[in-house]
C-alpha cells in the first residue's frame, strides 16, 4: 500500500513550515517525507507531506485547513511515488 | 503624514475601538509605549505581563470583544505565554503585542532576545512577526480580524523596536480587522436536526463555551423550551442557559451532580451544541452517551468527530443553527422524559452540605449568590473553589462566569476580575480564589489598588491544594505530599499592605452581614474565609472513568 501524500498550497514566507512542522509534531502525527518550493511568481509554495496511513489524516487535514497561511489542501494517491524513493536514496547516500 | 510605527499601532489599535490595554513597559516596546502616551488609549499598568495577559482576557472575556495585551521583548514576552496559552484553549479573542529586540540583532543572542515568534507558534491561532514598517498595516487589522472570526483565538504580533521607530507616510488607513459573517446553514442539514429531534424520546442538550461565543443564550432558551429539551452545561457552558429554569440539568462530566451524568447515559439523543467533548465533561470517551446519537454543532470544522464521531454533524454558527431549526420545530412537553428527569433529580440530587455549616464552601457560595446583584461577574481561580463555584453559584446570565476551562490556570482570577470590571463599568466583579491560587498572581493587587476597582476577592482558605490534595486521598492511597501549606500568611494583613480593605472572616460573628455589606461598599476588597481543609469535591469521575461511575463520598450531607 502506498503511502499517503497530503498536498498543500501555501503563502511563501518565513515562518510557515514551522506552522505546519509545529503541527504535526504537537498533534502527535508523523512525516517521512517533505518537498517544497515555490510556484508561480514564488508569493505561494507547494509542499508534498509524505505521511504514514493513519486514520487521523482527515482530522490532520481539517487542521491544516486552519492555519492562516494554508490556502489548499488535499489527500493525493495519484502522485509519482517514484521522487519520494529518488530522495530516500538520496539522503541515504553518503 | 509621516508617522512611526509605533504611532501606526496605537492609530490602528484606536480605530479598531480600542479603549483600553493593559501591558508592561520594557526597552524593546519603549518606542510604542511613547506613543501610547499621546494615545487616548487608556493603559492599565500590570505588576507581570501574565497579570496583562489575563486583565486583556477579562476584558475579552466579559464582552466578547477582541482585548490587547502588551509586553517587551525576552522575559516579558515569556512571562504572557501561559495567558495567551489559556486563551487559545478557551477560544478568547486576544491579541498580544511585543517588543522585540531591533531586526539587524534577531539571532544574536541579543540582550532580552527570545524566539517569540517560536514560542507563540502552538498557542496562538495565528502569529506574526513584523519584517518592514508596511506590514504593520496589514498585520494589525488581520491580527483582529482572526482574533474574532469563526472560532475566536488569541493573536501574537512581535514587532522589532527598528519597525516602531521607522516612519512611513500614511495616505490612507486600514478598514479596521471585523470577525467574517458567518454562511447560511445547510438547510436539509437543519431540516435533518429536526426530524431526529422529533424523533427522539430522550434528548438532552449538551452545550459550552460556544452557546456564549456566539451570542446564543436567548436562542437556546427559547428552543429548548419549545422541545421540553433539557439542558447540561460544560463549566465554559455555565450561564448560557439559566440556572432557575426547569430544564436545567447544571454541569456535567467530571464534578456534575450524578443526576445529570446519568441522564446523559439514559439520553438517546445528544445535542452537543458549541462543544468540543473535552475529557472533564465526558469521562471515558467510548462510554459517553454510549446510547445515544449524536449531533453536533460547532464553528469549527475540527472539532467534529475529533473526539466522539457525530451521527449528524453541522459546522456553522450555533446561533444561525438555532433560529433556523426553530420555524421547524414542534412544540412538545415531554411529560415522560420530564418525568423520568425528575426523578433521577430527586434520588441523586447535587447534595449540598448541612446548613448549619457556614464552613462548608457550597454553603458559602450559595449565600454569596442570594447576596450579590443580578448581572454580578464571578471570575474563579482553578482548584476546588472553581468546582464549588461550578455546582452550587446558579448563573443566570451569560458571561457572568469567566473561569479557565480548558488550561486550568491557577493565578487567573484575580486578573481577570481587574480586566472584567475595567470593561463593564458599574458591575461588580467578585473573584473566588483559593489560597494555593491567589498567590499566583498575588502582585495585582497592586493594580487593583491603584485603579480602585469594584472587585471583591474571596480566598477561600484551607490551606491546601486542595484539589491535588483530595486526588492524593482518593487516588494514591492518602500518601500526601507537597500539598499542604506550612506557612499560613494572614491575607488581610497583606491585602492592606497593598491598601485594599480586608476583612477576615474567622474574626467576624456574623460573617455573610459583612459579605453584604462589603458587596454594597464602592471600590476594592480583599475577604480571607477559612473554610474546612480537608473537604473533598464530590461527586468526582475518577480520571479515566465513565461518567456513571462517579465517587459519591462519605456523608457529611443533610
Amino acid at each position: 500500500m502506498p503511502k499517503p501524500v497530503i498536498e498543500l498550497l501555501v503563502n511563501n514566507h518565513a515562518g510557515v513550515m514551522s506552522h505546519i512542522t509545529g503541527l504535526f509534531a504537537r498533534r502527535a502525527f508523523n512525516i517521512d517525507g517533505i518537498l517544497c518550493g515555490p510556484v508561480g511568481d514564488g508569493n505561494t509554495s507547494r509542499m508534498f507531506l509524505l505521511v504514514d496511513e493513519d486514520e487521523r489524516i482527515p482530522q490532520v487535514i481539517k487542521q491544516l485547513e486552519k492555519l492562516h497561511d494554508v490556502i489548499n489542501v488535499r489527500e493525493r494517491n495519484d502522485y509519482d511515488r517514484t521522487i519520494f524513493h529518488r530522495l530516500h536514496e538520496f539522503v541515504e547516500s553518503e | 503624514m509621516k508617522r512611526t510605527g509605533a504611532q501606526i499601532i496605537t492609530a490602528l489599535l484606536e480605530r479598531q475601538g480600542i479603549e483600553t490595554v493593559a501591558g508592561i513597559p520594557g526597552g524593546c516596546n519603549l518606542p510604542l509605549y511613547d506613543a501610547l502616551r499621546d494615545s487616548p488609549i487608556h493603559h492599565v499598568l500590570a505588576r507581570h505581563e501574565q497579570g496583562a495577559g489575563f486583565i486583556a482576557q477579562g476584558m475579552a472575556r466579559a464582552t466578547g470583544k477582541a482585548a490587547v495585551c502588551l509586553a517587551t521583548s525576552g522575559p516579558g514576552a515569556t512571562n504572557l505565554l501561559t495567558a495567551i496559552a489559556d486563551a487559545k484553549l478557551d477560544s478568547v479573542p486576544i491579541i498580544a503585542i511585543t517588543g522585540q529586540v531591533p531586526a539587524s540583532m534577531i539571532g544574536t543572542d541579543a540582550f532580552q532576545e527570545v524566539d517569540t515568534y517560536g514560542l507563540t507558534l502552538p498557542i496562538t491561532k495565528h502569529n506574526f512577526i513584523v519584517r518592514n514598517i508596511e506590514e504593520l498595516l496589514e498585520v494589525v487589522p488581520e491580527a483582529f480580524h482572526i482574533a474574532l472570526s469563526g472560532r475566536p483565538g488569541p493573536v501574537a504580533i512581535d514587532v522589532p523596536k527598528d519597525m516602531q521607530t521607522q516612519t512611513l507616510d500614511i495616505t490612507e488607513w486600514p478598514e479596521p480587522g471585523k470577525a467574517d459573517a458567518f454562511p447560511p446553514c445547510d438547510p436539509e442539514a437543519i431540516r435533518q436536526l429536526a426530524d431526529r429531534i422529533h424523533r427522539a424520546k430522550k434528548p438532552v442538550l449538551y452545550i459550552g463555551g460556544g452557546i456564549i461565543a456566539s451570542g446564543a443564550s436567548e436562542d437556546l432558551a427559547a428552543f429548548a423550551r419549545k422541545n421540553g429539551i433539557p439542558v447540561a452545561c460544560t463549566l465554559s457552558g455555565l450561564g448560557a442557559f439559566p440556572a432557575n429554569d426547569p430544564l436545567y440539568l447544571g454541569m456535567l462530566g467530571m464534578h456534575g451532580a450524578q443526576y445529570t451524568n446519568l441522564l446523559l447515559d439514559e439520553a438517546d439523543l445528544i445535542l452537543a451544541f458549541g462543544v468540543r467533548f473535552d475529557d472533564r465533561a465526558t469521562g471515558r470517551v467510548v462510554e459517553f452517551c454510549k446510547h445515544a446519537d449524536i449531533i453536533h454543532v460547532d464553528i469549527d470544522p475540527s472539532e467534529i468527530s475529533k473526539i466522539k464521531p457525530a451521527n449528524l454533524a453541522i459546522v456553522g454558527d450555533v446561533g444561525n443553527v438555532l433560529r433556523s431549526v426553530m420555524p421547524m420545530l414542534h412544540d412538545n412537553e415531554r411529560s415522560e422524559w420530564r418525568g423520568r428527569i425528575m426523578e433521577l433529580k430527586d434520588r441523586f440530587p447535587l447534595r449540598f452540605p448541612v446548613p448549619q455549616d457556614p464552613l462548608h464552601p457550597m454553603n458559602f457560595l450559595q449565600q454569596l449568590s442570594m447576596r450579590t446583584e443580578p448581572g454580578t461577574i464571578i471570575t474563579t481561580d482553578v482548584g476546588q473553589h472553581q468546582m464549588w463555584v461550578a455546582q452550587a453559584y446558579p448563573f443566570q446570565r451569560p458571561r457572568t462566569l469567566l473561569t479557565s476551562g480548558g488550561l486550568g490556570t491557577m493565578g487567573f482570577g484575580l486578573p481577570a476580575a481587574i480586566g472584567a470590571a475595567l470593561a463593564r463599568p458599574g458591575i461588580r466583579a467578585v473573584c473566588v480564589s483559593g489560597d494555593g491560587s491567589i498567590l499566583m498572581n498575588l502582585q495585582e493587587l497592586a493594580t487593583l489598588a491603584e485603579l480602585n476597582l469594584d472587585v471583591t476577592v474571596f480566598i477561600m482558605n484551607n490551606h491546601h491544594l486542595g484539589l491535588v490534595r483530595q486526588q492524593q486521598e482518593l487516588f494514591y492511597g492518602q500518601r500526601y505530599f507537597a500539598t499542604q501549606f506550612g506557612a499560613d500568611p494572614d491575607f488581610a494583613r497583606i491585602a492592606e499592605g497593598f491598601g485594599l480593605r480586608a476583612w477576615d472572616l474567622g474574626e467576624e460573628t456574623d460573617p455573610m452581614e459583612t459579605v453584604a455589606r462589603t458587596l454594597n461598599q464602592p471600590g476594592p476588597c480583599v475577604i480571607n474565609v477559612p473554610v474546612h481543609q480537608t473537604e473533598n469535591v464530590l461527586p468526582m469521575v475518577p480520571p479515566g472513568k465513565a461518567n456513571r461511575e462517579m465517587i459519591i463520598g462519605e456523608l457529611t450531607y443533610a
